[in-house]
């Protein structure tokens, strides 16, 4: 079976590819059907989003075949800079119940 | 170090220390390009959010066409990436011609995908929206929708370049399989882009 070899000597076969690949597409798919049929929610497409992202960077970007210590150095601190950024929600939501309307 | 590490390990005699992650450099760089870039595209997406959430008449003008053609452009891109993998497998198998062809149909596709958004676009433009005002609404929606799918546009612009680039060099034999994969990173990456602007600028801006 062909494979993708990294760094590591770990490998992806293409099979592994392919199915995740249709996985994606498959989370794609729903999300739109499920907007199209019972309205966009935002929280319900961010989490599917973040999951369609995690399958492509542990598979396509391989990171889950690296070095673990490559993970730990990436991801948590990527996850936190987006949390403290998340910090700017509430602000939003404090201004519109401000609003004279 | 003692010198019976040294004696060990040539490479750590001349480099001081070898690399904890067991990559090559150019990757760890790409890798930290690609961390400070998330971040970036998070800092757009969440200004966005912020704006949209503080405006009680943001508009929602995407119909279902606009959203088959999103769909259909994520269709491209994901695609786009299994090719680049198709190409970064050949290029470790050494097979030159194999992985010259993949990266270019890789893109190829990434063209598709900008002339699908640019029609994209040339609709909204069109309807009269413009960075700053629209017949709808918020005036901030063409701002925000401009500057994120725009940036990411000049993302997959750079990456066809590139990727064309890379693939000539590399068929011309003056780089590895090492070049391909690394720029194979870059596409996921704008691949990965997408996968949130879709559900938080197309579909959450849908007509209803």
């Amino acid at each position: 079976m062909t494979t993708t070899p990294n760094s590591t000597g770990k490998s992806n076969s293409m099979v592994t590819t392919y199915v995740v690949y249709v996985t994606i597409l498959a989370i794609a798919v729903y999300q739109v059907c499920f907007a199209m049929m019972a309205g966009p929610q935002g929280m319900l497409m961010l989490m599917l989003a973040i999951l369609q992202a995690s399958i492509a960077v542990m598979y396509f970007m391989h990171l889950g075949q690296e070095r673990q210590v490559l993970f730990l150095a990436l991801i948590p601190y990527t996850l936190f800079v987006l949390f403290m950024l998340n910090m700017i929600w509430p602000d939003s939501v404090r201004l519109l119940h401000m609003r004279p309307h | 170090m003692s010198q019976a590490n040294l004696a060990v390990d040539p490479h750590a005699a001349s480099m001081g220390e070898g690399s904890p992650f067991a990559i090559p450099s150019s990757k760890l760089v790409v890798w930290l390009f690609i961390i400070s870039d998330a971040v970036t595209f998070g800092a757009f997406l969440f200004a966005y959010g912020y704006i949209r959430n503080a405006s009680t008449d943001w508009p929602t003008p995407f119909e279902h066409g606009s959203i088959w053609n999103a769909l259909l452009m994520t269709f491209i891109l994901v695609t786009s990436s299994l090719t680049i993998l198709l190409a970064v497998r050949a290029a470790q198998n050494d097979d030159r011609s194999a992985a010259f062809k993949w990266t270019l149909i890789t893109a190829a596709g990434g063209v598709l995908f900008a002339i699908l958004h640019l029609r994209e676009w040339s609709s909204l433009i069109g309807e009269g929206v413009r960075m700053f005002q629209n017949p709808w609404g918020a005036p901030m929606f063409g701002a925000t929708f401009f500057s994120i799918t725009g940036l990411h546009m000049l993302h997959v612009i750079g990456g066809v370049i590139a990727l064309t680039v890379v693939a000539l060099i590399y068929k011309a034999g003056r780089y590895s399989a090492k070049h391909i994969e690394i720029w194979s990173l870059y596409w996921h990456f704008v691949d990965i882009v997408w996968m949130f602007v879709v559900p938080m600028v197309y579909l959450l801006n849908m007509k209803r």
